[in-house]
């Protein structure tokens, strides 16, 4: 086995968005609206509240972390064997609003992301094995 | 260099290698002989498979005396777990629906 790590790694995803901070915020919050640029879900802006993402190939389970009304939201997000935190952040600028998206999660090596992924892999050898007669 | 994806993928593509890298994996540490009991395979064609998963990396050797012990590397499947990449695509079309839906918004 190779040394456990405490690294992270991080997915940052930023954009100036041409709207207001409360509009923006609307559209992350108001679960008939973020179903209809991310997911299906059970969104409630509370903190602590556990809710799904909802999509066809399967489910993300979420919990309220943080929650700053037009400013920041956080919340879990365990899929595919993946457990990160998602954090949205809302910066006013003169046109409208710096939207920032951090996904951060745990490098693969770390025993809680296998114990996940655990059961993803045996349907992952599955897949490859028909993949590659396929590509043969 | 070949691309890291088609060494593992290729390497765990034949499945008497599969399952002794598994085996390795649930099992923990293993000798050449107490592999070789259960693969239902020769000794030395389970050789020359654990040298394709050494080549690999996805297996370590370790001498004792006249035995070698063989461990996994789960670290070695990292280029396969990586979902930083996969995230990031998924993120950026999301942020293109946000703001589709911004502009619907407003009417």
């Amino acid at each position: 086995m190779s040394e456990p790590s405490t690294e992270t790694l991080s997915v940052i995803v930023e954009r100036e968005i041409p709207h207001p901070p409360e509009k923006i915020w609307r559209a992350l919050t108001q679960p008939h609206l973020v179903e209809e640029w991310l997911m299906k879900n059970d969104f409630k802006p509370v903190m602590n509240h556990r809710f799904n993402l909802r999509a066809d190939w399967g489910t993300v389970d979420c919990q309220v972390l943080a929650i700053e009304p037009n400013k920041t939201l956080s919340y879990t997000w365990g899929a595919l064997g993946l457990e990160s935190v998602v954090t949205w952040t809302l910066t006013p600028t003169r046109t409208g609003t710096h939207l920032r998206m951090q996904q951060s999660g745990f490098r693969p090596d770390q025993k809680q992301a296998y114990q996940g992924a655990k059961y993803g892999w045996q349907q992952f050898f599955a897949n490859l094995e028909q993949v590659l007669a396929r590509i043969d | 260099m070949p691309n890291a994806h088609d060494v593992l993928f290729r390497t765990l593509a034949d499945p008497t290698r599969r399952a002794l890298f598994e085996r390795l994996c649930r099992d923990g540490e293993q000798t050449v002989g107490a592999l070789t009991a259960q693969s239902g395979v020769s000794q030395p064609a389970v050789s020359k498979h654990l040298g394709v998963l050494r080549q690999a990396g996805l297996v370590r050797d370790r001498h004792e005396g006249r035995q070698t012990h063989y461990s996994a590397q789960l670290g070695a499947l990292a280029p396969l777990i990586d979902w930083t990449s996969q995230m990031a695509g998924f993120w950026q079309s999301r942020f293109d629906h946000l703001e589709d839906l911004l502009k619907r918004m407003d009417q």
